[in-house]
């Protein structure tokens, strides 16, 4: 501490600089270091290795003149919509439900909460068992008597992305209902005191009080489960392998088969500057109604 | 139900006063909200019964039919198989591989992640210096951008470094994914501590490591054990990374080496073996889950909560 002549200001602080070395490698050297090569060489015409000759769009032209990457995005667009919709809109009434003041609300909590501990993985494997055309639900009508039952979306083209909601919906909603709730319980009394001096219905206090007043919740809850989907990857290896065929495939995955399987390493890298856009895309108006909106606030 | 009628609104408003809603004791309403809510609850806990009840049939009952019925003849043999004998190409040893490599991953990856981001969470906001603010900031608009745009450099750094396929890369790559997270966590739970204290311990003549093993350690010990229920459930339901940076077949985490032994397309499928093992895949987190309550919840919600 009591250096002569105080050094320079590089070496104040030191031991505090140093423990946030592996903070600034993080930030300078992977998110942004990494995320800059990786853009740089989608311009390139990589193939086993990385190499620095540039091809302009080329990988680009190529990328989106694949039919297995268009799929993936049409996949990602129905998926990803649906999911948003359904999770958020699934995730607000059952915290209003929660929310009532009902009997058992631990035990209800634990219940939609347990699946969000599981991985991917495993919610993929058991959803995939679930919707066993023989053993699952198919099976079961079926042995009901009801013969023509069809109820098989893991085996078929039109339906795949169905299950996978089906089991996405399972693993996330939960979480979207816990921080719903929390947003409810931020409400302050006399507003519903007031609402209820007036003479509103409830429900109208919840579409027209409740819901604007939760904005900031609505667009975390939406800004981290799109960012959510956008990297959906493992559930569909597990639960599909992004069959049949390619019906299922999503944009993770291709970066991963032309990265480390197909040693394409140019499509890869444009196939995952692609994801890093659309994330760019959801986060951007996200940072610019946050951080633009506190300053005039 | 019908004493939630009763009693319901009243007493709980003395309880927790939150959220209050006009008391009608109508059981129209009731009926509805417990009924939806029952519903909700068939659709989550269907799969758990279903895996659990499936992992405890001989295979000739599994192929009788109905998935939902418990197991008329009650066996174990199928986690035995499972954590014991299931196949993931030639290695025939089981799961338990599995779950020692995660394990060997786990525990180090959580408590390297930790120590780093509840250090770095501490220089945040004790000791800050130009620009610390602005690699915070980028630490965490890095944090949504997908993994596969910095999954090959990162292969590439770990190549040079001579740590490509090893454990120790792996717990670089969770130690780095980890920091965003529990940097805001620590960093926001730190800036909540009164500064006083950190000021008398500084005039006592404390230093750096000093304040943060004496005063700021033994004083966040609860925000210590949300990342640890964060950082082991996270690592341990990871799929990815295990993928990627692990390259030899039996070193992978359990997860992985779950998913190559349910989907694999050679033999027999043995549905209630499968299910035994994914069950024993879900016990971790879930254990830690019913265990951890509340602060779990404090855990996932972290994300949410903003600097």
């Amino acid at each position: 501490m009591a250096t002569p002549a105080r050094k320079s200001r590089v070496f104040r602080n030191l031991n505090a600089k140093i423990a946030a070395v592996p903070m600034i490698f993080c930030s300078m050297v992977v998110f942004l270091g990494f995320s800059i090569w990786t853009v740089v060489y989608s311009f390139t015409s990589s193939k086993l290795l990385p190499k620095a000759n540039f091809v302009g769009f080329d990988q680009y032209e190529r990328l989106w003149s694949n039919s297995r990457w268009l799929v993936s995005i049409e996949n990602l667009m129905v998926f990803g919509s649906l999911s948003l919709i359904f999770t958020i809109v699934m995730g607000f009434t059952l915290a209003v439900l929660m929310d009532q003041k009902i009997r058992f609300e631990d035990t209800f909590r634990t219940i939609m909460l347990y699946p969000f501990a599981l991985s991917f993985i495993v919610t993929g494997l058991v959803w995939q068992w679930v919707l066993n055309p023989d053993f699952g639900i198919q099976g079961i009508v079926r042995g009901w008597g009801w013969e023509s039952f069809a109820f098989d979306p893991l085996n078929n083209p039109k339906l795949v992305l169905y299950g996978l909601l089906i089991a996405a919906l399972w693993q996330g909603t939960g979480f979207v209902m816990a921080l719903m709730l929390a947003g409810l319980r931020g409400i302050d009394e006399d507003i519903w005191k007031a609402t209820r001096v007036d003479g509103i219905p409830t429900w109208k206090t919840y579409i027209v009080v409740i819901i604007p007043m939760m904005r900031p919740v609505f667009i975390t809850t939406l800004v981290l489960v799109a960012a959510g989907i956008i990297k959906l990857y493992d559930l569909v290896i597990a639960q599909t392998s992004g069959g049949p065929g390619n019906a299922s495939q999503v944009p993770a995955m291709y970066v991963y088969s032309y990265m480390f399987q197909a040693q394409n390493l140019g499509q890869g890298f444009a196939a995952s500057t692609m994801m890093l856009l659309s994330v760019l895309i959801v986060l951007i108006p996200w940072a610019y109604l946050e951080f633009g909106g506190k300053k005039h606030g | 139900m019908a004493d939630a009628t009763v009693n319901g609104p009243h007493a709980n408003a003395a309880v927790s006063p939150r959220g209050a809603k006009p008391t009608r004791r109508l059981s129209g309403r009731n009926i509805m909200i417990y009924g939806t809510l029952a519903v909700v609850c068939l659709y989550y806990l269907l799969p758990l019964w279903v895996m659990v009840m499936t992992s405890l049939k001989g295979m000739p009952e599994v192929r009788l039919g109905n998935i939902f019925a418990p197991p008329l003849e009650m066996t174990f043999q199928p986690w035995v198989k499972a954590w014991a004998e299931a196949c993931t190409g030639l290695n025939c040893d089981g799961l338990s591989r599995g779950f020692w490599n995660s394990v060997r991953i786990t525990v180090p990856s959580v408590i390297v992640s930790i120590f780093v981001a509840s250090v770095n969470g501490y220089a945040l906001i004790n000791w800050r210096f130009k620009g610390s603010e602005v690699f915070f900031t980028i630490l965490i608009f890095g944090s949504f951008i997908p993994y596969q745009v910095m999954l090959y450099p990162m292969v590439v750094m770990l190549r040079e470094l001579g740590l490509y396929g090893s454990l120790t890369g792996l717990v670089l790559v969770h130690t780095i994914f980890g920091m965003p997270i529990l940097t805001l966590l620590f960093r926001n739970y730190f800036a909540s501590m009164p500064e006083e204290l950190f000021k008398a311990a500084r005039v006592d003549g404390a230093g750096f490591w000093r304040i943060y093993f004496h005063i700021m350690l033994p004083m966040s010990l609860p925000i210590f054990v949300v990342a640890l229920i964060l950082q082991v459930t996270g690592i341990w339901n990871d799929f990815l990374f295990g993928v990627v940076f692990i390259s030899k077949a039996e070193n992978y985490p359990m997860t992985v080496q779950l998913n190559n032994i349910v989907n694999s397309v050679q033999g027999v499928k043995e549905y209630n073996v499968n299910m035994a093992a994914t069950m024993l895949t879900g016990l971790v987190p879930l254990i830690i889950y019913f265990i951890s309550g509340k602060l779990f919840v404090r855990g996932i919600a972290a994300g949410a909560v903003k600097g």
